[in-house]
């Protein structure tokens, strides 16, 4: 009904006006007094009675103004205001306490946005790509043995894509490209750039549309067409300076003109995807005829049709991917591949769920300790005040009033350590994702949007009722007149207040408990890892990519080649130096290796790690020769295809046997083994080590990329300038590429697990200070208490050492009950994280002692500082005060 | 002893208000509260100072509207009117009490 609208409209309209509606009011009711005095004195009255009888007859001023004045506005928000005012006060008051719970409710607070940010952009939502739904990862079934089984050959997949019936389309990429492969001529310096090669249709599949420019069109994919790129956003703001006009320019990559049609949208992180912690500057077109002969170096994508399940599709993979010949001009190879499909949203995040739901809970748990924590304080607050509640129930304020003054004030903590915990979350996230060294895919799309302030938003009010409840049930629940009476110490109705305090701290501790049990279960998984013998030395080795010109000529490569490891040598503090086209932990690649005559499990295709190298290679990257001899020179340039194995080869082909001297099939090709190597670690610490080959640069053999390692005392920096300088004088077109030092690569492979590691740390240490805030709090009050009994008892004649140790007994049985409660609590939690673990076993007996023995320090320590308080208590002072 | 007296809800004054301003024209809040403290012959309850709490609320709902004028004895005053919307609400309102109140009187004078 229209009333309500505009009563509405009115009330609020009323609301502003309070003074001079008051004002009206005043005028009205005076107005209406007079006369009532007149008519009475018409009546007869005399004029004092008049005025009486007038006064009457009207009643209540006061109620007559305040009945009004309910009509008239908005009486809720009156009080709202009344309270919030009140609150304010009495906060500024206790300033301290303000602050403290505002800045614990903050980092709780802060810590779940930020964590649920993360979790939110890995794992719930879709992929920034139009029905990502529909976009499949196609990889071989065997996935543990790096790259190369997860590839297809050019005539296996362009087979596929004809063949298929499930897919809208199928793309990919090419899957082995390092780093700075290309070289950006222009400007005082050429540049390193990272380019990627698409095969047709790739970002058609993924669904990216360019903001300028154009996609590569069909004719860019044949053979001798003209070169073209497509530039990523970030690198095209940075090289170009966002203009424009270079779509349609050309740019000289490695000596050659390559027009740029078009640029990527900001939106499309490439590396974010498919490769986390690369940086991606630009594509080229994959040229089917060129890669023929290459072998798997395709990583697939497809888009599915629509109405399409991926179980559907996997069927009809699992006929027609055995079908697939490797290579249709050397049909001898074989065929049949497998197909596993996956979404492609679950393959770049499926692996990392078990952690991040871990990391979730752990910040859950951080917040609860908080508002367990927080309840405390308040909880202790209001039996500070309980006498002016009694006070304010006696003149009329009713437990109703009392206990929303008590939940606006923890409203009002709530709000401001939610504004104040979005601030440190945002911060947190925006450092997060400029991370680009840690190897988590999509971080950096991490950013705060409707979903996280929704959360935030839900956690804040969880929180607020959560903590304000405690308070606000002792009030409505216990007798408020008593304590007007009640002297304050020792009463049934503290005794029971004391019980739930002690029941909430023995949470605190028993939450910390869990939280420090599992950080500590991560750390020792780190390091073992960290533990893991590599089989190379990182440390003190560094690489640089190296560009030169060979003109396709293996006689003329294998020279530059000893030229730069010679000069590179004889650089002072220089160790070793060899060249590789491939590190370790970074991309990879495998051929097949067997033995000449030999025969192992037929048809299962056993990856190698190939590493195409320099004398010298092994010595600087540290790793050991226990058989044999490194290559040399001669090798090189007398084209001997001779090959270097690791133990784990030399064990499978030639079992028992000295491997020495035998001829194995490397890639098709004969080679002589010439020595052996301990393992090596190839993908990760935590992987095993997988098959290894070392082969020398030979016209057989073709190094993919140039990596010049040095192995030198000397800190990178300064070795930087000098190794720089001597690429230089060899090719003064030497590109400044970075010099990186290994163990930068294995920091990197081991990054994601170190960052998780990092986090639930600083959540235990977060939750140790919170629980020893607690029992400091608990134990501190339940002191002061207790001063009188105390005085007591030393007045009859309890030793200063007594009470201490009295105290601190008391201390220590409040934390046995929490870490007890909190061990069992572990030893579940441990269990449902054992995936997590590297070789540590969830229930890990140092681990769990260590965190007891620390808790309980911990414990002792906070309660060590009131028990000296008590055993300092002057009797005499003790029992005067009341 | 005289019948203790009616305590009046809310809506009722209202409603008494509305039809004394339709039947007498515009009153300010002291007659409003006279005339009706007549009629109903004081068995009605009524602190005068409470009209001034229904006359706002029925002024926010639009069912009066009220002006400044002098009394009069020259007193300044404020009159307050009924309004179209004010007498249709009246209107519903009478109804609603009229059958209200012949219900009621049925069933508590029914016969066993």
């Amino acid at each position: 009904m229209m009333h309500f609208v505009r009563e509405a409209l009115n009330r609020l309209r009323s609301f502003f006006r309070k003074e001079p509606l008051d004002r009206e009011l005043n005028a009205e009711m005076a107005s209406h007094i007079e006369m009532a005095i007149e008519e009475n004195v018409r009546r007869g009255l005399p004029l004092e009675e008049a005025r009486r009888h007038a006064l009457v007859q009207f009643g209540g001023v006061q109620q007559a103004r305040e009945r009004h004045r309910e009509s008239r506005g908005l009486p809720w928000l009156d009080v709202l205001t009344q309270d919030l005012r009140f609150t304010f006060r009495t906060l500024r008051r206790d300033r301290a306490f303000a602050i403290v719970a505002v800045l614990i409710l903050a980092l709780g607070i802060g810590a779940n946005v930020a964590v649920f940010s993360v979790v939110n952009t890995i794992l719930l939502r879709p992929l920034p790509f139009p029905a990502a739904q529909q976009l499949v990862r196609i990889v071989e079934k065997n996935p543990k043995t790096g790259e190369s089984s997860k590839t297809y050959t050019a005539d296996a997949t362009q087979d596929f894509q004809q063949q298929n019936r499930s897919f809208q389309s199928v793309s990919g990429y090419f899957a082995f490209t390092g780093p700075d492969n290309f070289k950006l001529i222009g400007g005082d310096q050429p540049a390193p750039v990272t380019g990627i090669l698409v095969a047709e249709g790739f970002f058609q599949t993924l669904g990216v549309r360019p903001p300028a420019g154009r996609l590569f069109r069909s004719e860019e994919f044949v053979q001798h067409a003209q070169p073209v790129a497509l530039l990523c956003y970030p690198f095209w703001k940075r090289q170009f300076g966002g203009d424009r006009s270079i779509v349609g320019r050309t740019i000289d990559l490695n000596n050659t003109a390559v027009t740029v049609v078009g640029v990527l949208p900001d939106t499309f992180d490439f590396g974010s995807v498919f490769s986390p912690g690369a940086k991606v500057d630009l594509f080229t077109p994959y040229i089917m005829d060129d890669f023929r002969d290459d072998g798997n170096d395709l990583a697939l994508i497809g888009r599915l049709k629509p109405g399409v399940t991926l179980a559907q599709a996997q069927s009809e993979a699992n006929e027609l991917f055995p079908q697939l010949y490797f290579e249709h001009k050397h049909a001898e190879y074989g065929k049949g591949y497998t197909g596993r499909l996956t979404g492609l949203k679950e393959y770049v995040s499926g692996k990392l769920r078990r952690s991040l739901v871990v990391l979730w809970c752990a910040v859950g748990l951080i917040l609860l300790i908080v508002c367990v924590n927080l309840s405390n304080l308040l909880l202790a607050r209001a039996a500070a005040r309980s006498k002016e509640f009694a006070m304010r129930d006696a003149l009329g304020a009713g437990r109703g009033r009392l206990v929303r003054q008590l939940l606006t004030e923890s409203l009002v903590l709530s709000g401001a350590g939610a504004i104040l915990g979005l601030g440190l979350g945002f911060a947190a996230i925006s450092y997060l994702a400029h991370q680009g060294s840690i190897a988590l895919p999509l971080l950096s799309m991490v950013h705060v949007d409707g979903a996280v302030l929704a959360w935030t938003l839900l956690i804040a009010v969880g929180a607020e009722v959560l903590f304000g409840l405690a308070p606000g049930l002792r009030i409505s629940s216990g007798n408020l007149q008593e304590t007007l009476k009640d002297s304050g110490q020792g009463s049934s109705a503290s005794r029971k207040h004391d019980r739930m305090r002690s029941a909430l701290v023995i949470t605190e501790v028993a939450l910390a408990c869990v939280l420090l049990v599992g950080a500590g279960l991560l750390l020792r998984s780190f390091l073992r890892v960290l533990d893991v013998d590599l089989g190379f030395e990182p440390s003190r080795a560094a690489a640089i990519s190296v560009d030169y010109d060979d003109g396709r000529n293996a006689a003329k490569r294998a020279a530059i080649w000893q030229e730069v490891v010679r000069r590179a040598s004889l650089i002072p503090g220089v160790e070793a130096a060899g060249i590789s086209d491939n590190l370790p932990m970074s991309r990879n690649r495998s051929w097949g290796i067997k033995a000449k005559g030999g025969d192992y499990d037929g048809g299962k295709f056993q990856g190698v790690f190939v590493y195409i190298v320099s004398p010298g290679y092994l010595k600087s990257m540290g790793m050991r020769l226990i058989e044999g001899r490194d290559i040399n020179w001669a090798d090189l340039s007398d084209n001997q295809n001779v090959v270097i194995i690791n133990e784990t080869v030399a064990r499978k082909l030639w079992p028992g046997q000295d491997p020495i001297g035998r001829i194995a099939l490397a890639g098709g090709t004969e080679a002589r083994v010439i020595g052996a190597i301990a393992d090596v670690r190839e993908t990760s610490a935590e992987d095993d080590a997988g098959w290894q080959m070392y082969l020398p640069a030979t016209k057989k053999f073709g190094p993919e990329g140039c990596y010049l390692v040095v192995r030198s005392k000397l800190p990178p920096g300064t070795l930087a300038t000098s190794v720089m300088r001597t690429l230089r004088q060899i090719n003064p077109g030497q590109p400044a590429t970075e010099f990186k030092p290994i163990q930068n690569l294995v920091e990197h492979a081991t990054s994601p697990r170190r960052f998780f590691f990092l986090l639930v740390s600083i959540f235990a240490g977060l939750g140790l200070l919170l629980a020893t805030l607690g029992i400091y709090g608990v134990i501190s009050y339940s002191v002061t208490r207790e001063t009188q009994q105390i005085g007591i008892r030393m007045a009859l004649g309890a030793t200063q050492e007594r009470v201490l140790f009295g105290v601190i007994w008391k201390t220590l049985r409040l934390a046995f009950i929490g870490i007890s409660a909190g061990v069992v609590g572990s030893l579940v939690v441990a269990r449902l994280i054992a995936s997590l673990l590297f070789a540590t076993a969830p229930t890990d007996p140092q681990t769990f002692a260590a965190m007891v023995v620390l808790l309980g320090a911990v414990a002792l320590l906070a309660g060590y500082l009131p028990a000296r308080r008590a055993s300092r208590i002057d009797p005499i002072i003790a029992l005067r005060t009341n | 002893m005289s019948e203790p007296k009616l305590d009046l809800l809310q809506g009722t004054l209202d409603l008494m208000v509305l039809r004394t301003l339709e039947a007498m024209g515009p009153l300010h809040g002291y007659g409003i509260a006279r005339r009706i403290e007549q009629l109903s012959g004081n068995v009605v309850l009524l602190n005068q100072g409470t009209i001034y709490a229904s006359l706002v609320r029925l002024q926010q709902r639009g069912w009066i509207a009220a002006k400044w004028g002098t009394s009069d004895n020259n007193r300044k005053a404020k009159f307050y009117s009924i309004t179209k919307a004010g007498q249709k609400q009246l209107a519903r309102d009478t109804a609603y009490w009229q059958r209200l109140a012949g219900v009621m009187g049925r069933v508590l004078g029914m016969q066993k």
